[in-house]
């Protein structure tokens, strides 16, 4: 009984260091994402699986033309993937109107223009809602590629 | 090749006080003024507050809690405001640009107690709750100080849509 006890607790420990490190892997260094939503066809389609890096927000390394995973300004509890077109102080053109980005924030379009709920329906994203970069689509294995501006 | 013992555990350690810290919380030092008299009440006393991340896991805040957030403007920093309202209430705002603000869907609109010397939504507008990284719950340090972080909004600051005035 005894030893069915400790290499119980044994297990558990295992369990709770491997489920930290994981936690710390996809928190810290890279996790997948699954997209979904047509806003940024043709670049990226529904159920395409990316690789996405969390080095470069951290270190506020984001720059034009990056795909990025942001959580969706008026929904915490939904990420958004869209490509980063302006960054502070870039003059942003919306219609017969242009606007500055501020400080801190980042402008945010989807690549399929006609079909995309971005920074030009919530205005400028805050940089502190990035979440990660993309960098490669891994999955449909057949279209898998580095994802560069 | 054999690895030393410690470094062993420093490799186990690591990552298992990284996730506590991010799931359960973390204590900070409360720096400024913005949150007096709640915080930080004379100066000459610095207070630590306990950050609690847990209780922000789903985005769920309340009217009166004080959240700390990364601030707009600027991502690396951490301030420590009170919430005053919700996506949906209608804010009576001091030296913003309107004088009176609907929180837009997912945003909230936060407030120091020190009004006047905070920088708070009056000047940067609604954040949204995704900035939002974890609500404030105990005060640990000094000791004389210690106790709950009570959720508390000042009749004056309610919303609009909470008050008889509005409906009148």
């Amino acid at each position: 009984m005894q030893r069915l006890v400790s290499k119980f607790v044994d297990a558990a420990i295992v369990f709770v260091q491997y489920g930290c490190l994981a936690h710390c892997t996809l928190e810290y260094v890279a996790d997948l994402v699954v997209c979904s939503g047509p806003s940024m066809e043709p670049t990226l389609y529904s159920n395409n699986v990316l690789l996405a890096e969390h080095i470069s927000p951290q270190f506020d390394k984001i720059s034009r033309g990056d795909i990025i995973i942001a959580k969706c300004p008026s929904n915490p509890n939904q990420y958004i993937c869209k490509r980063v077109v302006g960054l502070p102080g870039d003059k942003i053109r919306t219609g017969f109107t242009s606007r500055n980005v501020p400080r801190g924030h980042v402008w945010l379009e989807g690549d399929n223009k006609s079909n995309s709920s971005d920074s030009r329906t919530y205005g400028p994203v805050p940089k502190g809602l990035i979440r990660s970069r993309a960098i490669f689509k891994i999955w449909p294995l057949t279209d898998a590629t580095y994802l560069k501006d | 090749m054999k690895i030393p013992n410690f470094v062993k555990s420093i490799i186990v350690g690591v990552p298992i006080g990284i996730t506590i810290l991010d799931t359960i919380g973390y204590v900070a030092r409360v720096d400024g003024i913005s949150m007096q008299p709640a915080l930080n009440p004379n100066k000459d006393v610095t207070d630590y507050v306990f950050l609690n991340r847990w209780a922000v896991r789903s985005h769920e805040v309340t009217r009166g809690d004080i959240i700390s957030l990364k601030s707009p403007k600027d991502p690396d920093q951490r301030i420590i405001k009170r919430i005053v309202g919700l996506e949906g209430d209608i804010v009576a705002t001091i030296g913003y640009k309107s004088a009176i603000v609907r929180v837009p869907e997912g945003h909230c609109w936060v407030e120091g107690d020190h009004t006047g010397h905070s920088m708070d939504s009056n000047n940067f507008g609604p954040v949204s709750i995704g900035l939002v990284t974890a609500k404030a719950t105990y005060i640990v340090w000094p000791p004389s100080r210690w106790q709950n972080i009570k959720s508390y909004l000042p009749n004056q600051r309610k919303p609009l849509n909470l008050t008889s005035r509005y409906i009148s």
